[in-house]
């Protein structure tokens, strides 16, 4: 490990000047991909600020009207074993369970899988087609960032020198809604994506009133891609109109070859992920299993 | 410029006080500087559970904590799992059944399962399979590991 000093923030403006005052500071919250990337020296890290003691920062609230605020650095068990959110954003579930393993969800937390901004990131996907929207706090008091806004390139964002994620905020759950998010990877668990996906929806008997999709692992980004919830909008779900919105995506994806997958596995993938979190959307919608 | 720190903690119900470095991870505090090398480095980086414990109360990899971290909580290791001369039924099924080769893994299988049992008593195979998939055992030995949970899960049971 590189020589790194610890500091523990008790308060939103203590981790911002302690955030601000330090050149290589880091937000220390579950740890899972940052301690990595200090000990390996793929990041430039000379402090620690922990922010797990901010109660704003570790709590979930949920209210019928105001919607579902998670902090930041609540860990993914939390999440699954809340019942406000297994029953209305069973999509951020679908996500939570599969970081990383048991041990890996003790500590890892949404705030921190967006903030380290990783193209095939499991929550991203999820928090964008939930509308999510991040509260920054920084030097110059508190903003709010869309979840699609945030990430600008692989392991960037726009945060700036003194900013971190306090919370996240989802509204509140509509009449006849649903979404879901899958990942596709070779094996059974425990494996990051070769493409991942995720879909809101609301619908009016058989039509859509609203449409988010998103992919994961096939852009610098994880790829709000309005184009593919504009082909449901306004639509009946049919067969005809879910295609017209996996084509979008198909055509959204701008992957690369690696030892994951290749482009044309993943252009594929895309569309086949969509045409299933679109179903499973709608099968929550009305109430059924996804 | 020191960077030395005292990390008050509980390790296995005992009070500890330790004189740690700001860059060591708690897996380093409890191995070189505490001596409980019942706790195993393998990857170092999150991947394959051999540094499980349980910290207050819920299970994580050991080397992605700070021991800064722990400064007062409760760490549960494998050294505190045995009831004085008295094996925890897991470690005697363990045993019994030979859910282990090398044994390298076997210290975070044990806490892993344990943390397991705590929150669900009676899981199923596939329950079982997924709350391990974070633990890797390069001998392959996952089909006597997941019999020997499911046996000690009936025992503790019974």
């Amino acid at each position: 490990m590189q020589s790194v000093k610890y500091a523990r923030a008790n308060t939103v403006d203590e981790a911002v000047s302690l955030l601000s005052d330090n050149g290589s500071a880091y937000v220390l919250a579950g740890g899972t991909d940052i301690i990595v990337a200090a000990r390996e020296r793929t990041r430039q890290v000379d402090l620690f600020v922990d922010v797990k003691h901010i109660p704003e920062v570790m709590a979930i609230s949920f209210d019928a009207d105001a919607g579902l605020t998670i902090g930041a650095a609540t860990p993914c068990y939390q999440l699954y074993n809340n019942d406000d959110i297994k029953q209305h954003y069973q999509c951020l579930v679908d996500s939570a369970v599969l970081i990383g393993g048991t041990a890996i969800q003790g500590r890892a937390s949404l705030g921190g899988n967006l903030c380290n901004a990783g193209p095939a990131a499991d929550s991203i996907p999820s928090l964008i087609v939930l509308e999510g929207v991040a509260t920054v706090a920084g030097p110059n008091g508190r903003r709010e960032v869309a979840a699609e806004d945030f990430c600008t390139g692989p392991g960037t964002s726009i945060l700036t020198q003194g900013e971190f994620v306090v919370s996240l905020h989802f509204p509140a759950p509509k009449p006849n809604s649903g979404a879901r998010f899958l990942r596709f990877i070779p094996r059974n668990e425990m494996d990051i994506a070769v493409v991942n996906a995720a879909a809101s929806l609301q619908l009016d008997g058989d039509t859509v009133t609203q449409a988010r999709i998103a992919i994961g692992a096939v852009a610098p980004t994880p790829l709000f891609v309005t184009a593919a919830g504009e082909a449901l909008e306004g639509k009946p779900l049919s067969d005809e109109t879910i295609a017209a919105a996996a084509a979008a995506a198909r055509d959204a994806a701008t992957p690369i070859d690696d030892m994951r997958g290749s482009i044309v596995q993943r252009k594929h993938l895309s569309g086949v992920l969509t045409e299933r979190v679109i179903r499973g959307a709608a099968n929550r919608a009305r109430g059924v299993e996804a | 410029m020191s960077d030395r720190m005292i990390v008050s903690t509980n390790i296995n119900g005992e009070p500890v006080e330790v004189l740690a470095s700001e860059r060591d991870s708690l897996l380093e505090v409890l191995r070189d500087r505490v001596g409980l090398t019942g706790t195993k480095e393998g990857c170092n980086n999150g991947n394959c559970g051999a540094c499980s414990v349980i910290l207050d109360g819920r299970l994580v990899n050991s080397c992605l904590v700070m021991a800064a971290e722990v400064d007062g909580s409760d760490v549960e290791t494998i050294e505190g799992m045995a009831d004085g001369e008295n094996l925890h039924p897991l470690q005697q099924i363990f045993l019994e059944e030979a859910a282990l080769q090398c044994g390298i893994c076997t210290p975070g299988f044990l806490i892993s399962a344990k943390a397991l049992l705590e929150e669900n008593s009676s899981p199923t195979e596939h329950e079982i399979r997924y709350w391990l998939a974070g633990n890797l055992c390069r001998c392959t030995g996952y089909d006597k590991i997941i019999r020997a949970v499911q046996k000690a899960a009936e025992t503790m049971n019974a």
